[in-house]
């Protein structure tokens, strides 16, 4: 096989790597907590929708709540035991808000089910059947995107897939949940990526791994050459981050930019994290819905960094505490890597599929983030920029709260979040703090202004009514005149004397109406120990 | 002489015929700049503006009747909207007219509710479903908060409610508000006599965390904003 010519993308940073803290054991399987949160929507699209019931005992591989629309994907039970409550606990996210969980209390026994036929000569089964049993095993993007698996495998309608892109290329510093995942199961990462090219019908597949894995590299191309496949070619690329971003990575191996508005499946490319790719392997051949993540517990803040199979719901301060605990120095725990994690305000929130790592952070590591200075535009940003933005500029309007300038012109939805910008700003400007602001700010515009046009189209729709109401009862009251009239050109009409009388019983019946509605009030509110908010 | 003033009188004949065709048959129907104003507005027709509802609201600032810092549930960002589209610089929002407020709901007690169909009557945009002597309830999606079902309510039963937060609709803060907090926590590190003036002015709410970080930084010559990139 001819040597490939790798190539560079613009950017990019050559961070700390702090892998060795936590790559050096192997991965160990955490022993089963007393209870695991699930929440409802790990994965982006619409939550979940519980099909069990509170009190009912479930088995492991259990199905707990089903997928809701296209974009969404289901839940699994990860042991068996009984479901306590379906109901709102803190989920990791920067805003510590709660969300609707499946709590489960594991009984121990571990008692499982088969919830999918194995399937384990999958070049038998049909790529539209494989597609969804990703879909019905729960599985989504396990690289912390969370995208719903089979969606992306559906691809785009007329554009055939030729490469499958594995990605573990692991660049952000401290995570090496995949390092250890293909040092140890190499083999079924690639049985996952020759599933993959069965289902979008491939002709290759690439696997694209930093060059500070050669431990992870050597392991897989031990099994490549076990497989004697020949259409999956293991590759090692420059570690420079972000190459695990997937329109990087594509990049680097193979030499094609994917502009900013073009997917990846567009150009004929399908990206799967290799985690993914192993979660797919057992769901199909060992008919195992996703259940379990590795998770990488590191940072100078945790006392024995390592890697962990984790059962989805475990709180992370249970597994931190089995994990030796925290150092006594810690001062600050992250969600993810140090460049696209987000502080955590409690560890009391569940592992989600899309959790990778907890990064606990001692203080010497921590420091405050420093006061930020004025922009002085040295243009830093803009040139370690992997995706040719010019974050001074965005940074101009976010600040300026021109969001549709940010928008349209500076291109601000192409940002990845990386956080180079931030990291390499000498002013300390937390730039992409600014960009995820704006782009928050612009959805919640969006939905203002659809929200706006829905109460026009409703104002609208409600005036013409009145006017058509009003115009019938015009037309009809005008019928009525003539038919009086030509009543009273045939006979006397007698004189209307009940006409006084409904008014008044209208009167009374609204004024007794009146009394009970306050008489039940005072009785509610003599009964309720607070009354409801107060009129504002 | 008289051939100039010949030629231009048939030409200014000519041209002013011309104009009026091209006023009569390229016609705009409608007032395209009421249509623009209107979409800015949020459409809760409440009325607080003093017009009833948005669209005559829209009509008067086309007309140039109508301030563009009269509606209390746009607040500044439609007021900025406005601004932007108007080319005229915003202006704080009236405050004889109300304040702009979190957003909130209808909710009608259904124990109290009389059914007396008044605050369905009063609903700009259908948002509240019952029937004669039947209990009421708001759609929640669709209630803008305009308020106007609070007061034709006989029993005082319909409350506005917050809006509960979203894990979907959450925003990131903006940095900017941070700063301002890390300058009201550097407050509490200039009152200690200790830190002196060098802590004034910069501190950063990791100050209070360690303050032994705010003194061994390197002296900085200007507050974060000294460049004038809010003005």
């Amino acid at each position: 096989m001819s040597e490939r010519i790798l190539h560079r993308f613009p950017g990019g940073l050559h961070p700390e790597q702090h892998k060795s803290e936590s790559n050096g054991t192997p991965i160990r399987r955490a022993a089963l907590p007393e209870r695991l949160i699930l929440p409802l929507r790990q994965h982006i699209g619409q939550a979940a929708k519980p099909v069990v019931a509170v009190g009912e005992r479930v088995l492991r591989n259990q199905r707990l709540a089903q997928a809701e629309g296209y974009v969404s994907a289901p839940v699994h039970a990860p042991t068996s035991g009984m479901i306590l409550a379906i109901e709102e606990h803190a989920v990791p996210h920067p805003s510590g808000l709660s969300a609707p969980c499946i709590v489960l209390q594991p009984d121990g026994l571990d008692e499982g089910m088969r919830a999918f036929e194995p399937w384990p000569d999958f070049c038998a089964v049909s790529p539209l059947l494989l597609r969804e049993r990703v879909r019905e095993a729960g599985i989504v993007g396990l690289g912390g995107a969370v995208f719903p698996s089979a969606v992306k495998l559906a691809g785009t309608p007329g554009t055939p897939i030729h490469t499958v892109v594995l990605n573990g290329a692991e660049c952000e510093p401290y995570i090496s949940c995949d390092d250890r995942l293909m040092r140890e199961r190499a083999d079924e990462v690639l049985r996952g990526g020759q599933i993959l090219m069965h289902v979008v019908s491939a002709e290759r597949c690439l696997v694209g791994v930093e060059d500070n894995k050669p431990e992870a590299i050597a392991a897989l191309r031990e099994a490549a050459r076990l497989l004697g496949d020949a259409r999956i070619e293991i590759v090692a690329v420059p570690t420079i981050y972000p190459s695990g971003g997937e329109k990087q990575l594509i990049h680097v191996m193979t030499g094609e930019r994917i502009s900013r508005e073009t997917r990846t499946t567009e150009r004929g490319f399908l990206g799967q994290n290799v985690g993914t790719a192993v979660a797919i392997y057992r769901a199909v051949v060992h008919g195992e819905p996703l259940t379990r993540r590795i998770v990488t517990v590191t940072g100078s803040g945790m006392a024995q960094p390592g890697n962990w199979d984790v059962p989805l719901g475990m709180l992370a301060c249970d597994l931190i505490e089995q994990a030796g605990g925290y150092r006594p120095d810690v001062a600050r725990l992250i969600l993810g890597g140090p460049m696209m994690g987000f502080a955590m305000p409690s560890d009391e929130v569940p592992v989600t599929k899309a959790a990778n790592c907890l990064l606990a952070l001692a203080s010497r590591d921590a420091p405050a983030d420093p006061l930020p200075m004025p922009c002085i535009r040295c243009g830093k940003c803009a040139e370690a920029c992997p995706v040719e933005l010019q974050p001074q500029q965005l940074l101009w309007d976010a600040r300026a709260g021109d969001f549709e300038r940010a928008e349209k012109r500076d291109s601000l939805f192409e940002c990845i979040e990386c956080g180079i910008c931030s990291a390499v700003c000498p002013s300390h400007i937390p730039l992409v703090q600014y960009f995820r602001y704006a782009k928050t700010e612009i959805w919640q515009r969006e939905r203002d202004k659809d929200k706006a046009s829905q109460a026009k189209v409703r104002f609208d729709v409600r005036n013409a009514r009145i006017e058509r109401e009003k115009r019938e009862r015009e037309a009809m009251l005008a019928r009525k005149r003539a038919q009086l009239a030509a009543q009273k050109a045939t006979a006397e009409p007698a004189p209307g004397e009940g006409e006084a009388a409904p008014v008044d019983d209208k009167q009374r019946a609204i004024r007794e109406a009146m009394e009970r509605a306050r008489a039940r009030k005072a009785a509610i509110q003599g009964q309720a120990e607070d009354p409801p908010v107060d009129k504002a | 002489m008289w051939t100039a003033i010949l030629v231009f009188t048939v030409l200014a004949l000519v041209l002013g015929a011309l104009l009026g065709y091209a006023g009569q048959a390229f016609k705009v129907e409608g007032d395209p700049l009421a249509d623009k104003i209107d979409a800015l507005l949020p459409q809760t027709q409440c009325g607080q503006c003093g017009y009833p509802g948005c669209r005559p609201y829209a009509e008067a600032i086309a007309a140039g009747e109508a301030d563009i810092n009269r509606c209390p549930p746009g607040g500044e960002t439609t007021i900025k909207a406005l601004a932007d589209l108007l080319g005229v610089e915003p202006k704080p929002l009236d405050a004889e007219l109300g304040e702009e407020k979190p957003k909130t709901v209808a909710w009608i007690d259904e124990q109290v509710c009389i059914g007396c169909t008044l605050c369905i009557q009063a609903c700009p945009v259908d948002a509240i479903l019952g029937a004669p002597k039947l209990m009421h309830t708001v759609i929640r999606d669709e209630c803008t908060g305009c308020e106007l079902c609070v007061a034709p309510c006989p029993v005082d039963c319909i409350y506005m409610l917050p809006l509960k937060p979203e894990l979907d609709q959450w925003r990131w803060p903006n940095p900017e508000s941070r700063i301002e907090i890390a300058e009201d926590v550097s407050l509490v590190i200039a009152s200690d006599p200790a830190l002196g003036r060098e802590a004034e002015g910069r501190g950063g709410k990791h100050a209070m965390v360690a303050p032994s970080e705010v003194l061994s930084g390197s002296p900085r010559p200007a507050g974060p904003r000294d460049d004038g990139s809010r003005a």
